[in-house]
C-alpha cells in the first residue's frame, strides 16, 4: 500500500536544562514576579530568624522612634518594632492570600464544571453567584465578619465566599466552550465515557487560565485582608498584619508616616510579585503564543 | 442488493430557538429535515451542499453525538437512532468520525500517542507493549513516523494533524468513518495527500465512508455516489457519473457550473443564483429552491416535489423531473 510522505521533517526537541533557562528568558515578567514572591515567602517563613524581635513586645519608654540603626523601620505609639511587626505581617497576608486563591479556585472549579455540564445546576447557581457578584467583595467580607468572631480562618472564609463567583463564572465559561470543540466530540464518538472526557479533555483545559486566575485572587485577596484589617474587621489587633498595623499608624501619620510606609510598601511588591507573576502565566499558557513557539 | 451497512430514514433534526427570561421555544431551525440515504459495505457517499444545508449536522446526528428529532437509523439493519448513550457505546466501534478543523480537533494538552491510542483504552482492545504497538502501527499506517507519537499536537501541521485525526478514526477498526469536510481546512497540495490517503485506507479496510463536503471536486474525486443537500433536504442523489455529466435538479446543475475548470479557453454557462439562501428557522413552502430556482413555476411554491427515481439510480425530488419518470437518459434541463 502506498503511503504519502509526511509533510515536515520534525525540529529536534530541545534538552531540558536548556528548556528551562529558555523560558526565564522568555517569560522575564514570571522570572522577577515568582522570585519575589518566592523572598516574601521565605521571609515568612524565617520571620524569628531576620533580626526580629517579638513583634507583641511594648516598650512605651522607646515609642515613636524614628527609623535607625537599632530599629530599622522605627518603632510606634507603643513603643512595637515596625520592623518585627512588619516580618511577621508577611505570614497573614501570605496565609489568607494563598489559602483564599486556593480554596476559591477548588470550589470554582467544582462548582463551575457542574454549572457548565447541567443546566438545572446551571439556571439557579449562577443567579446566585449573579447576586454575589453584585456586591462588592469587601462588602460581603466584612458583612461576614460582622457575624462571626474575628479570627484569620474567618478573614479567609470570608473572603473567599466574595471571591468564589469570579472562579466559578470562568470555569463555567471554559467548559462551555470546551464541550462543543471537536476533540471531545471525537472523544464521545471513540467511547469514552463522561468521567474519562472529564478528566481527560475538559479538566487539563480549564486549569490553565484558572491558574491565572487564583493568582490574582491570591492579590486581590490580600488587598481585601488588609483593608478588613484596616477597617477593623479582619484579623484580630493581637496579630500583626499589614492592614492592622497601617490601621494603627494611621492616627499619627503626620507625625510618624514611617509606620504605615513599611507595611504599606510590602504589600504594593507583594501584589505586584504576583501580578507579574499572573500576566506572566496568562502569556506563557496562551495557547495561540505557544503554537507560535 | 446485500443489507445496507447504513441505512437513514426520513432523518429529521430540528434544533429549537429560544427566547426571553423564561427561554420558551418560538421556533425551530429545520437543520435536517427529512433525508433518507444508504450506504453499502466499501462504499463512499458525498453529501455535499452550501454551508448551513445541515450536512454537518446529518452527520453529527447520525453519529448520534447529537440526538435525532425523528427518523430511523440503522447500521447493518439495527436502530441506533432510540439507543441512549450507554447503549450507543457498543455501536460506536463501526462508526468513526474524522472532523474539519485539524486544530481543535485535537486536544492540546495529549499526546500523540494518548489521542491514537485513547479509542483502544476505551475498549480495553489492547493494553501495555500490544497498545503500543498498535499505536505505533497505526501512526505508520496514515504516514506518521514512530517519533511522532511522543509529540503534542501543535507541533504538527495541518495535513499531519489530520492524518493523527483519521489514525484515532482507524484505532477500532470501524465499518463507517463520516468525514466532516476533512480537507476544506488544508492546503490544495496537502488536500490531494489526505484524500489519497483515506482511498488507499478504503481499498485496504474495505471502509465505508460519508464524505461531507461543499468542494464538488473534492467529492468527485473520492465518492461512487453523491447526495446533493439543499436547506436540510437531498434534492438529488446519484452515481457521481451520472450526477455530474447529467444533473436532473436544477440546484445540482448550478452547483456543477460554479466548479472551476483548468482550462482558460473554455467557455461555459455559468448559472448565477440569485438572492441567499432562506432562513431555516422558517424554511419557504412547496419546493425549498424555489425561491432561487430559475425555472420555477406556480407548482413549486405550493407543492413539495417527492423524491423520485428518473433514471436507473437516480433519485431527484423536482416538479419538473415528474413527467420523465421512466428510462430517459438523455433529459436535460429545459432552457
Amino acid at each position: 500500500m502506498t503511503i504519502a510522505p509526511t509533510d515536515v521533517a520534525l525540529p529536534a526537541a530541545p534538552r531540558a536544562q536548556g528548556r528551562v533557562w529558555t523560558y526565564v528568558r522568555r517569560h522575564p515578567t514570571i522570572a522577577i514576579g515568582g522570585t519575589l514572591l518566592g523572598l516574601m515567602v521565605l521571609m515568612a517563613i524565617f520571620a524569628p530568624y531576620l533580626g526580629t524581635v517579638d513583634p507583641q513586645a511594648l516598650s512605651p519608654v522607646r515609642r515613636l522612634r524614628w527609623p535607625s540603626a537599632q530599629y530599622w523601620f522605627g518603632t510606634d505609639m507603643l513603643g512595637r518594632d515596625v520592623y518585627s511587626r512588619t516580618i511577621y505581617g508577611a505570614r497573614v497576608s501570605l496565609t489568607v492570600g494563598l489559602s483564599v486563591a486556593l480554596c476559591s479556585t477548588v470550589l470554582g472549579l467544582a462548582i463551575g464544571l457542574v454549572t457548565g455540564f447541567s443546566r438545572a445546576a446551571d439556571a439557579i447557581v449562577m443567579r446566585v453567584m449573579d447576586g454575589l457578584m453584585s456586591i462588592p467583595g469587601v462588602l460581603i467580607a466584612i458583612a461576614l465578619m460582622a457575624l462571626t468572631r474575628a479570627s484569620m480562618e474567618n478573614v479567609i472564609f470570608a473572603i473567599t465566599v466574595a471571591q468564589v463567583p469570579r472562579d466559578t463564572r470562568l470555569v463555567r465559561g471554559v467548559v462551555l466552550t470546551l464541550r462543543e470543540l471537536p476533540f471531545v466530540e471525537a472523544a464521545l464518538a471513540s467511547g469514552t465515557g463522561f468521567f474519562r472526557i472529564l478528566w481527560r479533555h475538559i479538566l487539563p483545559n480549564t486549569l490553565p487560565p484558572l491558574l491565572v486566575q487564583a493568582t490574582f485572587t491570591a492579590a486581590s485577596a490580600m488587598i481585601v485582608e488588609a483593608t478588613l484589617s484596616f477597617l477593623g474587621a479582619g484579623t484580630p489587633p493581637n496579630i500583626p498584619s499589614w492592614g492592622n498595623i497601617m490601621a494603627e499608624g494611621r492616627s499619627l501619620f503626620q507625625v510618624a508616616y514611617y509606620i504605615v510606609l513599611f507595611p504599606g510598601a510590602f504589600l504594593s511588591i507583594t501584589v505586584l510579585a504576583i501580578n507579574l507573576l499572573g500576566d506572566g502565566l496568562r502569556d506563557a499558557l496562551d495557547p495561540r503564543l505557544a503554537r507560535r513557539m | 442488493m446485500a443489507q445496507p451497512l447504513l441505512c437513514v430514514r426520513g432523518l429529521v433534526k430540528h434544533f429549537p430557538v429560544k427566547k426571553g427570561l423564561l427561554q420558551r421555544t418560538v421556533g425551530q431551525v429545520h437543520a435536517v429535515d427529512g433525508i433518507s440515504f444508504d450506504i453499502a459495505e466499501g462504499e463512499t457517499l458525498g453529501l455535499v451542499g452550501e454551508s448551513g444545508c445541515g450536512k454537518s449536522t446529518a452527520g453529527k446526528t447520525i453519529l448520534k453525538l447529537i440526538d435525532p428529532t425523528a427518523g430511523e437509523i440503522r447500521i447493518r439493519g439495527e436502530r441506533i437512532d432510540a439507543l441512549t448513550r450507554r447503549e450507543m457505546r457498543a455501536y460506536r466501534r463501526q462508526l468513526q468520525v474524522v472532523f474539519q478543523d485539524p486544530y481543535s480537533s485535537l486536544n492540546p494538552r495529549l499526546k500523540v500517542r494518548d489521542i491514537i491510542g485513547e479509542p483502544l483504552v476505551n475498549y480495553a482492545v489492547s493494553t501495555g507493549r500490544e497498545l503500543d504497538q498498535r499505536v505505533t502501527e497505526l501512526a505508520i499506517k496514515v504516514g506518521l513516523s514512530a517519533e511522532a507519537l511522543d509529540r503534542f499536537p501543535h507541533e504538527f501541521s495541518g495535513g499531519q494533524r489530520q492524518r493523527i485525526g483519521i489514525a484515532r478514526a482507524l484505532a477500532l477498526h470501524p465499518s463507517l468513518i463520516i468525514c466532516d469536510e476533512p480537507v476544506s481546512a488544508l492546503d490544495v497540495s496537502v488536500q490531494a495527500q489526505v484524500i489519497n490517503l483515506l482511498g488507499d485506507l478504503q481499498r485496504e479496510f474495505g471502509l465505508s465512508y460519508l464524505f461531507v463536503a461543499h468542494d464538488l471536486a473534492v467529492v468527485e474525486h473520492i465518492s461512487h455516489r453523491i447526495a446533493v443537500m439543499y436547506l436540510g433536504k437531498i434534492v438529488e442523489i446519484a452515481d457521481k457519473q451520472a450526477l455530474f455529466t447529467r444533473p436532473q435538479h436544477p440546484y445540482t446543475e448550478a452547483l456543477l457550473s460554479a466548479v472551476p475548470v483548468p482550462d482558460p479557453e473554455a467557455s461555459r454557462k455559468r448559472i448565477i443564483l440569485r438572492g441567499d439562501v432562506p432562513s431555516p428557522v422558517t424554511p419557504p413552502p412547496g419546493c425549498r429552491f424555489h425561491t432561487r430556482c430559475p425555472y420555477a413555476f406556480d407548482r413549486c411554491s405550493k407543492e413539495e416535489p417527492e423524491m423520485r427515481e428518473v433514471v436507473r439510480g437516480h433519485h431527484v425530488a423536482c416538479h419538473l423531473r415528474e413527467a420523465q419518470t421512466g428510462a430517459n437518459e438523455t433529459a436535460t434541463l429545459p432552457a
